[in-house]
């Protein structure tokens, strides 16, 4: 029979400590309101731990794992999880779940600690509506919000995370689903994929990272309806792919990045209805960019709308919005009746001798653009949407 | 001077051409204000009118208003005043009268959109300060042509080809220079290639305020550490400032030794 133990100032057990050697698998911990200083704590057996009046695990700063999950089905609901410390030798997380499976982390609060949540091997777990604030200042000091490596099946959904490393961090993993999430000033990347594959993010919001996304080294990533937001800065970026195969993005929205998306070798990527506004660069391909379809996307108001490097292009471009086209439309079937042409001049020349960068929007830089607009020379003759829509398009 | 300045000015301010100028100003930016709603993006779009019209309205206007006084300035000749002060008067009187006509066109519909109760105050306030520069510095470049050429079509040409060079050749020069020497640190070459044009100075000026640097990248941020303190503004001020000093200073010169 599973049984509640309830633990608390005023309680018969004072300790979470005493109260799991109390437990057996499948009992409730309940947990009152107060501050709990103990130590490392080590969840050996299957128990839901329960906070009421949200109860406090203060790490001290003592530089050590807070909790640490080692049993299949154990859920963590209502804490705040607090002062972890940071080590160079260590990676000490708020929660480390170590390959068990069916976990619920959930309504935490983790403040201060190097990594907050740490999955390692760990399969078919949840992590709900937890906020995570870290105090990261520089990359090698501080740890992910969310990590996970090697791990399978998660759900993670409706966090925030603020002042990371990286927010959420997969490396190795598959098949989880990531969604409704906030993901605020983060020294490095929003969220980051490295060598993930079959995985989906959507509905998140990304804003002022250094880069919002990173997705390097995955199959079939699922990317829809999120917001890139203010991720501005000389190196920063909305979203940041490398070397990534079979993806789709649709529906995301892409606002003030410094650059919007960035792709350095993407190949069989669809980007469908996307909106890109008051970027530096909507989108700025780099490496060898192979078969990628860009389709019903708005472009408005980048200061360039797309920048192909490569001489050779095999991409699809076609149906979009520009902004910045200029054609007219005879038979009103809504298809701008002249092709449209989005790499600039100006664009290629940048990318050539960064200094230019200089004279933008000087009155000289409008000639030579208008004057390769007309009869192009030097930008990519293929590159070119030849059904740029009339009107915004409606996602 | 301060005499003929007003007069210069109250002469001026009752052309037709002032109200055009003013008028233009007021309906371009109060229409982009109405229609966009976005008042950072309204200062970039104006920075753009402005950085091409105001040096060559100012050198048009300078010029036709130094061909068109001429009468006027051989009877002022005549009587015992300073020469210099003739046309300084004459000169101050017309930047100020142009200046102010910039300045109320576009800051009225600003100041009805709330200009003051708006994050982007100082950036409107350095668009408003390098419009009046770049009136003074190109009106000054204008008489100073109008001075020292007797026939117009000499002057006008002169002076349209001087607008035409700082504001398109010289940015050829300059990106043709970037490309050429494109394997050697540029840095500090094109901070002072754009020291020496008041038209590229002030458009940096603006898009640092804007915060578009990060689209410069590393020279962005070389750009951002010269310019973007307030010891940058100051001395890309003076520099702005010395371009005003430097041809009124000739035009004090010239004036004193030209024959009539």
């Amino acid at each position: 029979m599973a049984s509640t133990i309830l633990v608390g100032p005023s309680a018969r057990i004072h300790s979470i400590h005493e109260a799991l050697k109390a437990a057996v698998n499948g009992d409730t911990i309940l947990v009152d309101g107060g501050v709990y200083t103990e130590g490392s704590i080590l969840i050996d057996k299957s128990v839901t731990l329960l906070g009421r009046n949200n109860p406090v695990i203060d790490g001290l700063a003592k530089n050590l794992e807070l909790i640490t999950i080692a049993a299949d089905s154990v859920t963590i609901d209502g804490f705040t999880i607090q002062n972890g410390g940071v080590s160079f030798l260590r990676d000490l997380a708020g929660i480390r779940v170590q390959r068990k499976s069916f976990f619920t982390i959930r309504n935490n609060t983790l403040l201060k600690t190097m990594f907050a949540i740490y999955l390692e091997k760990a399969s078919n777990g949840i992590i709900q509506q937890n906020t995570i604030v870290g105090e990261a200042r520089d990359e090698i000091s501080s740890g992910n919000g969310i990590h996970a490596w090697y791990c399978k099946n998660l759900t993670i959904t409706g966090n925030t995370v603020y002042n990371q490393r990286d927010g959420i961090y997969f490396e190795f993993v598959e098949n989880s689903k990531v969604s409704h999430n906030i993901s605020k000033g983060n020294l490095r990347y929003g969220l980051h994929f490295m060598f993930s594959n079959n995985d989906d993010y959507a509905d998140n919001l990304f804003e002022n990272n250094g880069a919002g996304v990173a997705v390097m080294f995955s199959k079939q990533i699922g990317m829809f309806r999120n917001t890139f937001k203010k991720n501005w800065g000389s190196s920063a970026c909305g979203l940041l792919l490398k070397e990534i195969y079979d993806g789709r993005i649709e529906q995301n929205t892409f606002i003030k990045n410094t650059t919007g998306i960035k792709v350095d070798g993407s190949t069989r990527i669809q980007y469908l209805r996307n909106s890109f506004e008051n970027n530096g660069w909507a989108i700025k391909f780099v490496g060898g960019c192979y078969d990628n379809e860009i389709t019903s996307n708005n472009f408005v108001s980048n200061a360039f709308d797309l920048v192909i490097e490569s001489a050779r292009n095999n991409n699809t471009i076609d149906g979009n919005y520009w902004s910045a086209y200029t054609g007219y439309d005879l038979n009103k079937d809504g298809v701008g009746d002249v092709p449209f042409r989005p790499v600039k001049l100006f664009s290629y020349i940048v990318s050539r001798s960064p200094e230019a960068m200089v004279l933008l929007r000087s009155l000289f830089i409008d000639i030579i653009d208008y004057a390769e607009k007309i009869r192009p020379m030097f930008t990519p003759e293929n590159v070119i949407d030849h059904a740029p829509m009339m009107q915004k398009i409606i996602v | 001077m301060y005499k003929i300045l007003k007069y210069a000015f109250y002469d001026l301010i009752r052309s037709k051409w002032s109200y055009v100028y003013f008028a233009f100003y007021l309906l371009i930016s109060g229409s982009l204000l109405f229609l966009t709603g976005d008042i950072s993006k309204v200062i970039i779009s104006l920075m753009n009118i402005v950085l091409v019209l105001v040096p060559l309205i100012a050198s048009i206007f300078g010029v036709m208003y130094y061909y068109n006084s001429r009468e006027f300035t051989e009877l002022l000749l005549a009587q015992p005043i300073r020469r210099s002060n003739i046309f300084l008067g004459q000169y101050f009187g017309l930047s100020v009268s142009l200046s102010s006509s910039l300045f109320l066109g576009i800051g009225i519909p600003f100041l009805f959109f709330g200009i003051f109760r708006s994050a982007e105050i100082w950036n409107f306030f350095i668009l408003i300060l390098t419009g009046v520069l770049l009136t003074f510095i190109f009106s000054a470049l204008a008489f100073l042509v109008a001075l020292q050429n007797e026939n117009k079509l000499k002057g006008f040409g002169f002076m349209l080809f001087i607008w035409l060079f700082l504001a398109i050749i010289y940015d050829g020069l300059f990106l043709l220079s970037l490309i050429v020497f494109k394997d050697y640190p540029l840095e500090s070459l094109s901070i002072s290639m754009s020291m020496f044009n008041p038209i590229d100075l002030s458009r940096v000026l603006i898009l640092l305020k804007l915060d578009i640097s990060a689209l410069m990248g590393y020279t962005g941020a070389v750009f951002r550490k010269f310019f973007g303190n307030d010891n940058g503004l100051i001395l890309s001020s003076l520099v702005l400032l010395m371009w005003v000093i430097i041809p009124v200073a000739f035009i004090a010169r010239v004036s004193k030794r030209k024959d009539f």
